[in-house]
Formats: C-alpha cells, sequence, structure tokens
C-alpha cells in the first residue's frame, strides 16, 4: 500500500497544526533563536580571537565579549523555552485530533469499524494518531527552523563575502532538497521491505507461542525454530543491505558540511589575499558554515520520521474520512419513556453488505411484544448476527420496514432508540475495570440490591461474593482475569440490570458449557417475561418457553411457530432438534 | 545506569563484542579526525591572515584538509551501517535465546496472558533496541574516547584552556546523575501514566459498540477528552523538570566554550598566545562536550529497549523444569495407563484443579472424561502431554513413571487434538503434517479424506498448498477442526487424547466431525473430553470429574 499524496499530507499537517498555530510558531522562532545563538557564537568568538591577534585596544573587544557571553547563555534558554512551547502544542493538537478520530469512530461503531477490525489494526489506530506528535515535534518546526536560519545565516556570510555565501547557499540547499528527497526515499523503500521481513518473522514468532502446545504435543518445536531462523536471516540481510544506503545519508550531512567549510575558506584566503576581504573576517567565513549545518543534519532526520508516519497519517485519515453504516436524521423525532406496552414491528426486512453481495437478510417479518418472546435459530451463515446490528441499527436495511410503537426507526435518533433496544452480544466487551463499574455502565444510578439483582438473574452472585474483593475486583484488559463463561454471564447481568424494554440476546450461551447455557437462557426468559425479548441462538434447549420461533435460514423465515408446533412439522426444526438432543431423551 | 544491562548483553549475545571493538576503532578514528581538522584550519586561517599566504603555498593543508573532510564522513557512513547492522545481529540471537528458552519451559504456563507478553517482548520489545545500538552505545564510546583524546590535543598546545576544560567537563556527568535522580521516579511515574491512557483510549476504542448499546459512548469520549487533558498538565510539570537536565548540560556546554573564547582572546591580545593556537582551541572546545551532551539525548532513545533486555533477561534466567531422561518408552497400544491419585493445585487458586483422580484406561479402550467446566479435565490431558507435572500422584504407563521418560519421547506415541486448536500460516499440507515432515503426499491425502476434509481441500484454488492466514485465516470453525484431526491421522500414534473437538461446531459440521472421530478412535486407546452426548457416545465407559472422583 502507498503513502498518501502530498496534499492529502498538506490537508492533515493543516488539521495538526490550525488549532495550535500560535504556540507552534513560538516554538519556531524559539528554536530559530536557538539555532542562530549558536552560530551566533561561534561567529563572535572567531572574530574575538581575530579580532584579539591584532592587539587592538581592549574596548576594542568588549562588545564581541558581551556577545559571546549573550549567545553563550541564550542559546540553551531559547532550546529549553522551544521545547516546552513545542511539547505543550504537540500535547494540545493531539488531543483536538484525537477527539475528532474518536468521534468518528463513535458513528462508525460496531459495523463500520469491521475495515479497521482485522488484526489489531483498530489498536494501531489508536498508536497511529499518537505517533503524529512527531510531526508536529521534530518535522514541522524542523522544515520552518531550518528555512528561517538558513535565509539569517547565508545572508549574512553573503554580506561577509558573496562567493562564501553563495557557496554557503548552494550546500545547504543540496542539503535541505537532495539530502532530504534522497534520505526520504531510502527510508520508504528499506522500510517496506524491512516490514515485509519483520511481518514474517513476528508471524512465525506468533506462531511459535501461541501453536507452543501443537508444537511440543507433534515434536515440531525445532522445525518452526529453523522456520523463524530462517527468517531471522532474511531480516538481516534485509536490514544490512538497507543500513549501506541509510548511512549515505549520514555520510552526505558530513561531507556538505565539511564542503562548505573548505569551500568558504578556499575563497576566503583568496579574497584575502586578493585584499577584497579583510582577514579578521576569514576565521568567521570557515566556522559559521560547520555550526550552521546542525540544521543540515536535522533535515534527513525529519524526513525520515515523515517516512515513518506515512502510514499512521494514512491510516487516520482514513478513519476521519470513513462514512458512518447509519446515519441519525436531522430532526430526529422524541422517544417516549415507559417499560412496557412496547412494539417493534418489523416487515419485509431485506439487507446486505454492499450492492454486489448477496441479500443476507431476504424479507423477513418479525414482531417484538413487551410481554412476549422470540427466538430465531438457523446455522452459522443464516443471518443471525445480522439481524441484530440491524435491529440495532447499527447497519442499515435497504427494503422493508422496522417501526418502534408507530415510529418508523430512521426518524430517530440512534442513541434515543437504543435506549429502548438493548443487545447481549457474543463477543460483549468488558471494561479493564472493576465487576461493579462494568454492571454501573449500564446504570449510574443503581442501587446496590439492584446490582446484586441483576447478578443473581445471571447467576454470577455466588461466584462474586466468594471473590476476596467482591464486587471490587478488576477484570483485567478485555476481561482476562475472568473466564469466557463469567464474562459473558457479567454482560448478560449488565443487560439486566439497564432493563431495556426490547432486549437482542445474541448466542448467550457461547463459551458456557451445556448445562450452564440452558440454565441461562431459562433464567433470561423468566426474568424478561413481562419485556419484549429476541433471542438468536443455534441451540435449542429451552426454547419450549418462547412464544414463537423463527427458522432462519438464506435470511428468510424457513418456519415459524411455537416448540411443538414446529416439532409437528417434522421439517428442518425437527431435524435439528433431534440432531442436538442425540441419544439422550427429550425433556 | 546500563552497565548489569551491558554484562548480560556480552554473555546472550556474542555479536555484541565485536560490535564494541569496532565502535573503540571507530571512535579513536574519529577523534583523530576531529583534531586533525581542526589544526589544519587554524593553520590555513592563521597563515594566510597573519602571514598573508595564499592558496598556492597552502595547497598542501587544503588537500590535507579535503581529504580530513571526506574521511570525517566516511567514518559517519560506517558507524551507521556498523550500527544497524550489529543492532540486527544482536536482536536475531537474542530472540533466538529467549526463544529456545521459552520453548525449554513448556506450554505448561500455557496462559494466554503469559503468552502475550513473551510475543510482544519477541518482537517490538527487542526491535526496541535498535535505538541502544544505533544511538546510545555508539555515543557512550564516543562519549568515552573524544572528550579525552580532544583534552590531550588542547593541553599539548595550551594547558591553560585544558584546565577549564577539564574542570567544566566532569560538571557534565555530575549534574546529569543529580538531575537523572532528581527526576527519574516522576519519568517512571510518568511513562506508566502513558501506558496506562493509552491503555485506557484502547480499551475505550475496543469497547465502542458496547458503550453505544448502553448510550455511553459519547460521555466516555468526553472523558477522554479530559483525562487528556489532565496527562498533558501533568506531563508538561514533569518535562519542565526534566528538560532542565539538558538545559544545564547544554549551558555549562556552552558558557565553557564562550569563557574559553573570552579567556583566550584575552591572552592573545596582551600576546601570550599565537593565533593559529587560539583558533585551533577554539573550534576544539565544543568538540570536548559534544558526545557526552548527545549521550544525555539519546539516554531516551535507548530506555525502551534496555527495559525490554532486562525482561529478556529475567525470562532467560528462569529455571528450566525437570526433565525426565528415560528412552524406553512402553507402548501405549499394547501396556494400560494407570492413574493414580493425580493431584494439581495452580498457585493462587483455593481449590486444587485435580484432587485425587484415579483411573485406568486399558489397550484399546475409549474413556470419556465429563464434568463441569473448571473441574480439571483438561488439566489431566495436559499431565499426560507431559506439559505440567502433577503436585501429587503419577501416571504410569505399562508401570514406567511419566515422570521418568523424556518428554519427547513419550510425545511421539501420543496424538492431542484441542477444542480449539493452533493453525499455523503455512499450507494446508503443512498445518496436516506438523508430526510427521517426511510424510508423503499419499499419506498426507489419505489423512486428509479420513478427516472428513476432502471437500475442502478440493474448493480451495491450490488445494493441499493453500496457504492460510494468521492462526488459520481462511478456514471456518468446523474446516480447522478438521485439520486439526487430519493432523491426528497422519500421527498414527497409538494413544489418543481428544479435548472437546466438536465444542464450538454447529449441528451439521458437527455430525460430520463426529464420523471423521469415529474412524479416528477405532483401535486406540482414547482419553476424551467431552460434553455432548453425541461425542461421549463414542466411548466404552465414562469418567466423570467432579467434587468426588468417581472411577467408573
Amino acid at each position: 500500500m502507498g503513502g498518501p499524496q502530498a496534499p492529502v499530507l498538506a490537508t492533515l499537517a493543516l488539521a495538526l497544526t490550525r488549532p495550535v498555530a500560535g504556540r507552534l510558531a513560538l516554538a519556531t522562532l524559539l528554536g530559530a533563536g536557538a539555532l542562530g545563538a549558536g552560530i551566533g557564537l561561534i561567529a563572535t568568538s572567531a572574530w574575538l580571537l581575530s579580532r584579539a591577534s591584532q592587539r587592538p585596544p581592549e574596548s576594542a573587544l568588549a562588545i564581541a565579549i558581551v556577545a559571546v557571553q549573550f549567545f553563550g547563555l541564550s542559546r540553551g534558554l531559547f532550546r529549553y523555552e522551544q521545547r516546552l512551547v513545542g511539547h505543550d502544542s504537540a500535547f494540545r493538537s493531539l488531543a483536538a485530533l484525537r477527539m475528532r478520530c474518536y468521534a468518528r469512530l463513535e458513528t462508525l461503531a460496531p459495523a463500520g469499524l469491521i475495515a479497521f477490525r482485522s488484526g489489531d489494526l483498530l489498536a494501531r489506530v489508536v498508536h497511529d494518531i499518537d505517533s503524529l506528535q512527531d510531526v508536529l515535534l521534530r518535522v514541522i518546526p524542523a522544515f520552518a527552523i531550518a528555512l528561517i536560519v538558513g535565509v539569517g545565516t547565508v545572508w549574512l556570510i553573503w554580506w561577509i563575502l558573496p562567493a562564501a555565501g553563495l557557496i554557503l547557499l548552494a550546500a545547504l540547499i543540496l542539503a535541505a532538497t537532495a539530502l532530504t528527497w534522497l534520505t526520504g526515499r531510502l527510508a520508504r523503500r528499506s522500510e517496506a521491505e524491512r516490514a515485509a521481513a519483520r511481518g514474517e518473522l513476528t508471524v512465525a514468532v506468533v506462531d511459535l507461542l501461541r501453536g507452543a502446545p501443537e508444537l511440543t504435543a507433534y515434536g515440531a518445536v525445532g522445525a518452526q525454530r529453523r522456520r523463524i531462523a530462517a527468517s531471522e536471516a532474511r531480516l538481516v540481510r534485509v536490514v544490512s543491505s538497507a543500513a549501506r544506503t541509510a548511512g549515505v545519508g549520514q555520510g552526505i550531512a558530513i561531507l556538505l558540511s565539511g564542503l562548505a567549510m573548505w569551500g568558504g575558506l578556499l575563497v576566503g584566503v583568496a579574497a584575502v589575499r586578493g585584499g577584497v576581504l579583510d582577514g579578521v573576517l576569514l576565521a568567521v567565513i570557515a566556522l559559521v558554515p560547520l555550526a550552521a549545518f546542525e540544521l543540515g543534519a536535522d533535515l534527513p532526520a525529519a524526513a525520515q520520521t515523515l517516512q515513518r508516519v506515512r502510514r499512521s497519517t494514512a491510516r487516520t485519515i482514513e478513519v476521519l474520512d470513513a462514512v458512518p453504516p447509519v446515519a441519525d436524521p436531522e430532526h430526529p423525532r422524541p422517544v417516549a419513556p415507559g417499560q412496557t406496552g412496547r412494539v417493534l414491528r418489523v416487515r419485509g426486512l431485506r439487507a446486505r453488505y454492499g450492492m454486489d453481495s448477496p441479500w443476507v437478510l431476504d424479507g423477513l417479518d418479525l414482531d417484538l411484544v413487551s410481554g412476549a418472546s422470540v427466538a430465531v435459530v438457523g446455522s452459522s451463515g443464516a443471518g443471525k448476527s445480522t439481524l441484530a446490528n440491524v435491529l440495532l441499527r447499527f447497519l442499515p436495511y435497504e427494503d422493508g420496514s422496522v417501526v418502534l410503537d408507530g415510529t418508523p426507526v430512521s426518524e430517530l435518533a440512534g442513541d434515543d432508540y437504543r435506549r429502548i433496544v438493548g443487545l447481549v452480544s457474543q463477543d460483549a466487551y468488558v471494561f479493564d475495570t472493576t465487576l461493579e463499574e462494568n454492571l454501573r455502565l449500564a446504570r449510574r444510578d443503581a442501587t446496590g440490591a439492584q446490582l446484586l439483582d441483576a447478578l443473581d438473574r445471571a447467576r454470577l452472585l455466588e461466584w462474586i461474593t466468594g471473590l476476596p474483593a467482591g464486587l471490587e475486583t478488576r477484570v483485567g484488559a478485555h476481561g482476562a482475569e475472568i473466564s469466557g463463561g463469567q464474562r459473558q454471564r457479567l454482560a448478560l447481568a449488565r443487560a439486566l440490570l439497564a432493563e431495556f424494554p426490547v432486549l437482542v440476546v445474541d448466542e448467550p450461551g457461547e463459551h458456557l458449557d451445556i448445562d450452564t447455557a440452558d440454565a441461562l437462557v431459562a433464567d433470561l426468559l423468566e426474568a424478561r417475561e413481562h419485556h419484549a425479548t429476541l433471542l438468536i441462538t443455534h441451540r435449542l434447549a429451552g426454547l419450549q418457553a418462547v412464544d414463537e420461533i423463527i427458522v432462519l435460514d438464506g435470511g428468510r423465515a424457513l418456519e415459524r411457530g411455537a416448540h411443538a408446533e414446529l416439532l409437528a412439522l417434522d421439517g428442518a426444526y425437527a431435524r435439528m432438534w433431534a440432531r442436538e438432543t442425540g441419544s439422550t431423551s427429550s425433556p | 545506569m546500563s552497565r548489569a544491562i551491558d554484562a548480560r548483553l556480552l554473555k546472550y549475545a556474542r555479536a555484541t563484542r565485536p560490535f564494541l571493538v569496532a565502535l573503540v576503532l571507530l571512535g579513536v578514528a574519529g577523534a583523530g579526525l576531529i583534531i586533525a581538522q581542526a589544526w589544519l584550519l587554524a593553520d590555513i586561517i592563521a597563515a594566510a591572515f597573519a602571514g598573508g599566504k595564499g592558496i598556492a603555498s597552502l595547497s598542501l593543508p587544503f588537500t590535507a584538509l579535503l581529504v580530513v573532510v571526506v574521511a570525517r564522513a566516511t567514518l559517519g557512513w560506517g558507524r551507521e551501517v556498523m550500527a544497524d547492522r550489529a543492532s540486527a545481529r544482536v536482536k536475531a540471537q537474542l530472540r533466538d535465546a529467549l526463544l529456545e528458552h521459552v520453548a525449554a519451559l513448556g506450554p505448561g504456563r500455557g496462559a494466554d496472558r503469559w503468552t502475550g507478553q513473551i510475543a510482544v517482548l519477541a518482537t517490538r520489545g527487542i526491535d526496541a533496541l535498535d535505538g541502544y545500538f544505533s544511538l546510545y552505545l555508539p555515543q557512550l564510546v564516543l562519549a568515552g574516547i573524544v572528550p579525552v583524546a580532544v583534552l590531550a590535543a588542547i593541553g599539548a598546545q595550551d594547558w591553560i584552556s585544558a584546565l577549564i576544560i577539564a574542570g567544566t567537563l566532569p560538571l557534565i556527568p555530575l549534574f546529569m546523575a543529580l538531575v537523572g535522580a532528581a527526576t527519574r521516579e516522576r519519568m517512571e511515574h510518568q511513562l506508566q501514566a502513558l501506558q496506562q491512557l493509552a491503555g485506557h483510549f484502547l480499551d475505550v476504542v475496543a469497547g465502542l459498540p458496547t458503550l453505544k448499546v448502553f448510550g455511553r459512548a459519547k460521555a466516555q469520549i468526553g472523558a477522554v477528552g479530559a483525562v487528556t487533558d489532565r496527562y498533558r498538565l501533568t506531563t508538561m510539570s514533569t518535562l519542565r523538570v526534566t528538560f532542565l537536565s539538558s538545559l544545564i548540560l547544554e549551558l555549562v556546554a556552552t558558557l565553557s566554550v564562550a569563557l574559553v573564547a573570552v579567556e583566550i582572546g584575552l591572552r592573545l591580545m596582551g600576546g601570550h598566545l599565537g593565533l593559529r593556537t587560539a583558533l585551533m582551541v577554539l573550534v576544539l572546545a565544543p568538540e570536548a562536550y559534544l558526545p557526552l551532551r548527545q549521550l544525555g539525548a539519546n539516554y531516551h532513545a535507548s530506555a525502551e529497549g534496555v527495559a525490554a533486555a532486562r525482561q529478556v533477561f529475567d525470562v532467560l534466567e528462569m529455571p528450566l523444569p525437570a526433565r525426565g531422561r528415560g528412552s524406553g518408552v512402553p507402548d501405549p497400544g499394547v501396556s494400560s495407563i494407570e492413574i493414580e491419585g493425580l493431584r494439581v493445585q495452580y498457585p493462587g487458586r483455593p481449590e486444587p484443579a485435580l484432587d485425587g483422580i484415579s483411573m485406568t484406561a486399558a489397550p484399546g479402550e475409549v474413556v470419556a472424561i465429563t464434568g463441569p467446566s473448571g473441574c480439571g479435565k483438561s488439566t489431566l490431558l495436559a499431565i499426560m502431554l507431559g506439559f505440567l507435572s502433577p503436585h501429587a500422584g503419577s501416571v504410569r504407563v505399562g508401570g514406567v513413571d511419566l515422570a521418568e521418560l523424556d518428554p519427547d519421547a513419550w510425545r511421539a506415541q501420543v496424538s492431542w487434538m484441542p477444542q480449539r486448536p493452533h493453525l499455523f500460516a503455512a499450507s494446508i499440507a503443512d498445518n496436516i503434517a506438523l508430526g510427521h515432515p517426511d510424510a508423503t503426499i499419499e499419506e498426507v491425502s489419505s489423512a486428509v479424506t479420513a478427516a472428513g476434509l476432502r471437500k475442502v481441500v478440493e474448493s480451495k484454488p491450490a488445494g493441499l498448498e493453500t496457504m492460510l492466514g494468521d492462526d488459520g485465516a481462511g478456514l471456518s470453525v468446523g474446516e480447522r477442526q478438521r485439520v486439526a484431526l487430519a493432523r491426528a491421522f497422519l500421527r498414527q500414534a497409538p494413544l489418543l487424547l481428544l479435548d472437546e473437538p466438536t465444542a464450538n461446531l454447529d449441528g451439521e459440521t458437527e455430525a460430520e466431525v463426529l464420523a471423521a472421530l469415529s474412524r479416528l478412535v477405532a483401535g486406540r486407546t482414547v482419553l476424551l473430553v467431552a460434553h455432548r452426548p453425541a461425542l461421549v457416545a463414542l466411548a466404552d465407559r465414562v469418567l466423570e470429574l467432579g467434587a468426588v472422583p468417581v472411577a467408573a
């Protein structure tokens, strides 16, 4: 994948700098001041020594002595202030960008995030935004400072001796353009090769670690280590050949600064000999280029940084430009409060993942009414999870209608609508905090009794009261400290606590052993007997208690009715039932 | 600050040593060139200005100066090339040592968390050593060589200036240490806060769908903004202090140079010093301070890598578990397996994972192990595989204790299929031939047929040579399970351990996998962890694990 084009980069740079333009300009001026003081220090010292060797009266040197001390002192102070102001503006700008990206991600989640979800892309988006900090700290100021100080220094040397000024100008321009371009180009090429080799190595390493049980059991650890060694050897080769070119930038920078010094000295000596130049200034002409090239050295590094953040920039822009799958109406209608008496009516629902894709839902009718429960069953790929996403307004639908209490849902704001219609998904997320905080997400003002009641109904209470820290127990990142079953039940408790008038439950028994899963479904249906519940599942146990069962196949209702009716049909449902119950007798 | 890591690096990564030697050589050459350049510069300026000489009579020093300039550039190039290469080599050696040790520690630790930490350490962690090798270490060597050489060169010409520089130079490491000590705690605290912040953002973004369901997404994003702002304020107050260190270093360096400039200027005026010497001192003086200042600046670039290296060493120093050496492995196809009083207690858990389990499996018998989740079914299989050692009790095969056998030799008799098998980013054929890499195409192909994978393979564009993505991406759950089955078929081992092989499958797929399983268990001794009735039906008898160990 190639990097973004220059105009796109410029757009992002503008977006990054605009909120902090004043501070950034100040930081740049301070940086130019620091670099200028360094050059001033060398220039005045060189003049001071040359003049002193002519043994003038002491008063002739007084100003130069003060200037040397001033430059010596101010350089450090300028640099210190520059770093503070620069970091402050980078943090501010980044915070603004982060908020914009998050606000965008929020409108995209969850269906619009699928494109970002492969691998750890989502994690990378977060890191990408952070890595853009370097653009503000090292790239933009480096170029601006180079321009200011470069012009100033060339002007100074030109004023002393035009030929020397010309030489310095040529060297600086070469460093700023050719060298920057060259190192940037080399960095991009070697970075791509390196990324490929490193990616291969990472896959092999992760395979060794994640697949350690299989590799050990099958005696294949040695073979996998040999694979890693081969990848590693390839990476070392790529790095070695890249290093040869990467070092070129470093070498050329030193060479250019040396040549500028050498050339300046050459024309300077000739000019002194020819009487065009006062010999007192010869040392200035020779020594200033060495100091001035401190800025030449910053530019290749800035170019490399720019290359490094190219992909981060591209992905950040991708996020900012992504179109939300479901947009809120401009003037949403209000949603009446109330727990019961709700009707969510679905008619002829059709949905798919793109214009050329097949229909995932193809003309489905469904009524969710307070006090009734509906189950949707079917094999994987029948469209069950798509149905959940459409009902939550995470995904758009193309045909048909979804109407809540007489109002088409497209006229409601998504957040208002989702106060009525809730979801427990099979990959419900638990946050890296305490059990209680995870629960309270559903209801900030819940009383202790309500928390315990929800936990009890999700069959978690016994476990939690047995924990040393109780509700204060931390669940770890992604809930790593608790088991998959406990995670699932915690998600269910959360949804019960929220008391959604309409609740969609997607595969509640996933990750649980069968007895617990069946008990959970029974408890869930009982807990919600006054509300509307849609149970999406591939397991049929417990569906006797459901008012209507819909067998979904290819996005359509293949069969529908109560458990007994469907068994009597002796069709798809009856076959599924027979397979699930197997040799055990049906309850 | 980094002595301890250097010693251990030399021990675990042998490529470090030649790199250090080369760096010292380059550093000495570099110092020589710096001095030569200063000397030539001063010589030319003094001769042209005070001596009134022209280019023609100065052609020799001009040529020499050009040579020095080109040599410095070449040296700069060489240092970069060498640092990158050495870094790659050292990282390779360190990674290899780490993975070898982790493999030897065995998969018994198994926890996702540990695996994840090692994976990050072995990839991103070790890669962070680049900063240490390409920036910090070269600078460290330069900081040791250049100031001494420069000081000697100045001293040979003008001992007063040398004295001033020698007096101020130690202030740099002194202040670095003082300010460093004063700010270290704040810095570490800040670093932690940053990591927590990043973790928090990630948590919020990953949990966005859930937040949205509960109408908390927009509020959370506002909270993220507030946290970021607070973080900025505390970071800035820390930076104000930490940047002080470079301010002090910079002030010491530039003020010392200014001091030297004024001092030699005044002595020049008094006629106590020649212009050539004065200019040479002026050019050289900043070079004495530069490497030390840059060392301070590069220290942070190395910090992450140093921390990672420490973690690597900590893992490398973990003791390896005891390993049996016996090679006379009995054949489970003819000897029975006797499990007696097995007890396993995981650290930090109140209840033992296995509490005195006993059972016997005759050759060719299929035993189903059932029980509620957490009753130790998978732990039992881990012991049978030699991934775990029991705290009490024993497993004997044909009378020989498993603990005394070489685990690799024992595992050659065992085939295993877990609940969620790991598939490798390799071809389907390679995945199947995991335990039998020199299997012929025919052997792989017949395993494919036996596992009911034939149709799946034929539907793929490259057939058996189809490459799978990370962890088998490109296959459905049922297809993965059948690849693992084919793996077990090809293994041809007399003892078969199955851990809920149909756990995540829906009805139809389950039926197909069951059919293949019934072919696989035929004629083998099998321990089968099972939940579903259809799976239990494959067994000759059932062992139920629970609160009370029951031997059926």
